[in-house]
């Protein structure tokens, strides 16, 4: 018989719990989570990215909801569990669900501190705590008004660069003379206070808060010295508080937090506790990492390892603000038993100190320059006696022996068990075991198979290193390829910044990141065209002047400087009156060449530039618009005849994908996409080498994606099984639009998809309901700017002087 | 100006059209018997004419993109400089320039230079 356990909260610790739990005994528990907040489990230290706009919230999402139904959890989200009965043994949520337990999880987590200040209640006074307070903050900011931060610790700090990346103008009050005291000394503390104003970020240290001002709404901020900031935003980021109410209601014994023995029980034996709310040992927990190693020591109590206890260990801290490198670890207090090693460089930013007790290291704070962090911590942890490299210590692992070593080799000089991952606990040996055994060769693998720099990630660089160690040549960190000469920013970075820093205009963009040409070159003018015209539909102007030839007349150049003219025929169907057409007009232009194409169409080759317009002209008097077939956008949707025809056919795949042509066409993609439905696995129309591909079943619809037969041939992947032809259309227009939104320019949707992860698009897709219908709702609202016909427009009078040469010197008088 | 006859060579420079009838980070082609020439107008809108004609495979410079001071071939990428004619990079290669001078918002073509090079295409 299955034993039952309910966790409350959802969190990362209890997530990570149950990831340990059902790897080790799958079939121990019936698992009920109570989720206060109305989501899955997300990377709650990766919402300071969230907010300065280098990720989205769907990037930061650890478990979806996929991953609760494939492991049979039941997950109440948006149930805040109110009454723990520890006599009945069960647990009851503010909507009256009643669930009983055998074992029971309490993982509340903490509660952000709230400084009883008069007008703390004001409307636009924030916590930062979860993605609702980061909503509410990215709507604040629109404004681009003046934002409040009261609280100089890590968290402060990560929204006040948040809110100025957005736009706001920031300044943030600290009660302490120096910034993050409990991480830095006062040094470092001031070159980050002097980092932030360089950025823009106002800092008042010594700074007391009066009151909140604002009659309904906030307004500013008073000092106990009378000084007033102005401020429509207020955040407070002064600490957590262990949530420990609903512990203390059901009679459970609290201090701080809910207290724990280091086996992560409570005073009830059948209630256990993990996360930001325990107390173990007097000691209560804010960061992840003895987080994740509560979790540990919980799954293995609960699947039957009593081996494990939880033990308290020193944690690096680092800030994740983009470009400001700092790391902390231990104990820097001055002291007459201690010794201390300094090293500053004013002008390259640089400080770090050891602090020395016994010749070990007790003490690190780097600023500046952190890439030896884990190499101190390391000899921190380990107490090694330091006495032998005194000298040289602080300049870090790289003069060790003596000689300068470049980053790989200093990450490869790192003893086996020490500490790259400080957030999951990842030692060096764990990471190339899993490279060598398991042939990785890109990061994206190595987080997927060892966590490792998959929560914070500022250890990336580290694996990237170790990576390269490990695998010499044969690592290739793509992540980094610039997309051209004109800049070093990579493809990723152009779109999260495009995104992030609102950039509408190539001329802004070109501007803002700082691009090294004056007006980019044919690599980077196109993608960036693409890029604005995908993530701003309704506001950018497309620029044609930055797109391919092909693009910009609408037919496909060919090597003489004659084009070529494909018509749309609708899921490859034609008629007796389009042939008619296209006959009479090869005729009357002397067209050379008719073929008939690959995806199904009419290709007329041979076509003077000057006769487009005229050309186009009599097509659209018989019906034909744009085929598109010289666009990185939707081109075709082949089809066989179905169960119009077909003693085989289970469903009407040429309907099927007349409607899908018909409900894409018009839209720009990174590269071009090819799509085919089937009517049966016989697979006439060849669906599974194509971008996007359908084979109908007698049971529905079976959705493909990622095949190629071109440069490489690849069969496709499955998305998944649909019933409806709605529901085809709904699954197929979102795994498009989210190839469109993430897609590199010229990169093809078997190489995105590589590159994403199959598994990471089937989540999005077929396992998050949500998420698919807003890529859907996304492209249908960019369908409405693009579903124009470029062909009719431009035989009504547009780009005219695309058509006709300026001026005609005659040949007679040249030849005088 | 389109499609004008001109009352070409009885001065030194002959019009042929204003700045205006070409999109910034465009070209247009002025047809000269034999010879084209693509004329360009840049972001900062200065104005080019070179033979529309690139080294590389004869491909039509004037349907490239223009980025700063330089034109990509359509055809097969090859990088040419407006004002120099010359191939930028790795590749090598020359194309015709023809000099021009913008008076009033129209642009002039040299109508020497014109004479010269539409001789030849001719005669070839």
């Amino acid at each position: 018989m299955k034993q039952k356990l309910v966790v409350i909260g959802n969190g990362m610790a209890p997530g990570r719990m149950l990831e340990h739990l059902i790897e080790a005994a799958p079939d121990a528990y019936d698992v009920t989570i109570f989720n206060a907040e109305p989501r899955v489990n997300y990377d709650r230290i990766m919402l300071s990215p969230v907010l300065s706009g280098e990720k989205t919230f769907d990037e930061i999402v650890i478990h979806g909801d996929g991953w609760y139904v494939e492991r049979g959890v039941t997950l109440y989200k948006g149930h805040k569990v109110v009454a723990i009965d520890r006599v009945a043994k069960t647990v009851t949520s503010e909507h009256g669900e009643t669930v009983p337990y055998d074992k029971l999880v309490v993982a509340t987590g903490s509660n952000p501190f709230i400084i009883p200040v008069p007008g703390h209640d004001l409307a636009g006074v924030l916590s930062y705590r979860d993605l609702d307070d980061v909503e509410a903050m990215l709507l604040a900011a629109q404004s681009r008004e003046k934002a409040v931060v009261i609280g100089g610790g890590l968290l402060g700090l990560e929204a006040a660069a948040g809110l100025k990346e957005r736009g706001m103008d920031v300044t943030v009050l600290h009660l302490m003379p120096t910034l993050m005291e409990r991480q830095l000394d006062p040094s470092a503390g001031y070159l980050l206070q002097n980092e932030l104003q360089k950025r823009g970020i106002k800092v008042i240290t010594e700074a007391h808060t009066a009151r909140i001002l604002g009659e309904d709404k906030v307004t500013g901020v008073e000092l106990k010295d009378g000084t007033v900031i102005d401020a429509s935003l207020v955040v407070m980021a002064v600490g957590i508080r262990p949530n420990v109410a609903l512990a203390k209601d059901a009679g459970l014994e609290v201090n701080r937090g809910i207290v724990c023995s280091p086996a992560m029980s409570t005073s009830d034996p059948d209630i256990f506790s993990v996360g930001e709310c325990v107390e173990v040992e007097g000691q209560v927990y804010g960061l992840v990492a003895p987080l994740y190693e509560m979790a540990k020591v919980l799954a293995g109590h609960l699947s039957g390892d009593v081996s494990k206890a939880f033990a308290h260990s020193e944690t690096p801290t680092r800030l994740k603000v983009t470009g400001i490198n700092l790391y902390s670890a231990g104990d820097f207090a001055e002291g007459d038993d201690r010794e201390e090693i300094v090293l500053r460089d004013a002008t390259a930013g640089i400080y770090k100190r050891l602090v020395l007790k016994n010749d070990k290291i007790i003490g690190i704070v780097l600023y500046g320059e952190t890439a030896d962090g884990a190499w101190f911590y390391d000899l921190m942890k380990k107490s090694t006696d330091i006495s032998e490299m005194r000298d040289t210590l602080i300049f870090g692992s790289a003069y060790k022996g003596g000689a300068p070593l470049d980053p790989t080799a200093a990450v490869a000089a790192l003893p086996l068990d020490a500490e790259i991952c400080g957030c999951n606990g990842i030692c060096k040996g764990t990471i190339v075991e899993a490279i060598t055994s398991k042939g990785l060769t890109s990061l994206d693998e190595v987080r997927a198979h060892t966590k490792a720099s998959a929560s914070c990630g500022t250890c990336t660089g580290l694996v990237e290193g170790l990576m390269a160690a490990t695998l010499g040549d044969a690592f290739n960190p793509n992540a980094v390829k610039p997309m051209c000469g004109c800049t070093d920013l990579s493809h990723n970075d152009v779109r999260r910044l495009i995104k992030a820093k609102e950039l509408k205009s190539i001329p802004a963009l070109m501007q803002a990141l700082e691009w090294k040409s004056s007006g980019g070159c044919a690599k980077c003018r196109p993608a960036l065209n693409y890029y604005m015209v995908c993530d701003w539909p309704d506001e950018y102007a497309d620029d044609y002047q930055s797109r391919f030839i092909n693009e910009r007349v609408h037919a496909n150049i060919q090597k003489d400087g004659t084009y070529s003219v494909v018509p749309r025929m609708w899921g490859g169907q034609t008629s007796s009156a389009e042939l008619r057409a296209i006959a009479d007009c090869v005729d009357k232009f002397d067209i050379p060449t008719v073929k008939v194409t690959g995806g199904q169409r009419i290709d007329m080759l041979g076509i003077k530039k000057e006769d487009l317009p005229a050309v186009w002209a009599d097509l659209g008097k018989a019906g034909f618009v744009s085929g598109h077939a010289y666009a990185k956008g939707l081109r075709t949707v082949k089809t066989c005849v179905g169960t119009d025809w077909c003693r085989f056919g289970t469903q009407d795949s040429t309907g099927l994908g007349v409607r899908i042509e018909k409900f894409m066409w018009g839209s720009w993609t990174p590269a071009k996409v090819k799509m085919a439905v089937s009517g049966c696995p016989r697979n006439c129309a060849e669906a599974t080498c194509k971008d996007v591909g359908v084979i109908c079943v007698d049971s529905g619809y079976e959705i493909h994606f990622a095949g190629a037969a071109g440069l490489d041939i690849k069969g496709t992947e499955i998305l998944g099984n649909v019933k409806t032809e709605d529901e085809a259309l709904e699954h197929i227009v979102a795994v498009v639009q989210m190839y469109r939104e993430q897609g590199h320019y010229l990169e093809r949707i078997y190489k995105w998809a590589k590159r994403i992860g199959v598994e990471e698009i089937r989540r999005q897709i077929m396992g998050d309901a949500d998420a698919r219908k807003a890529y859907f709702d996304r492209f249908v609202f960019s369908q409405t700017f693009a579903q124009v016909d470029p062909w009719d427009e431009r035989v009504s009078g547009k780009d005219k002087h695309e058509f006709q040469p300026m001026a005609t010197l005659s040949k007679l008088q040249a030849a005088e | 100006m389109k499609g004008d006859v001109m009352n070409a060579f009885e001065s030194e420079w002959i019009s042929i059209g204003a700045v205006t009838d070409i999109p910034r980070e465009g070209a247009r082609c002025v047809d000269a018997g034999a010879l084209r020439v693509a004329v360009f107008r840049t972001a900062e809108d200065d104005v080019y004419a070179i033979e529309d004609r690139c080294p590389h495979r004869g491909g039509p410079l004037s349907q490239g993109i223009v980025h700063g001071g330089c034109v990509t071939c359509p055809l097969h990428n090859m990088v040419i400089a407006l004002d120099t004619g010359e191939a930028q990079g790795a590749d090598e290669g020359h194309v015709t320039t023809f000099r021009t001078q913008v008076r009033d918002g129209i642009i002039f073509i040299a109508a020497s230079d014109i004479a010269s090079i539409a001789q030849t295409a001719s005669a070839a």
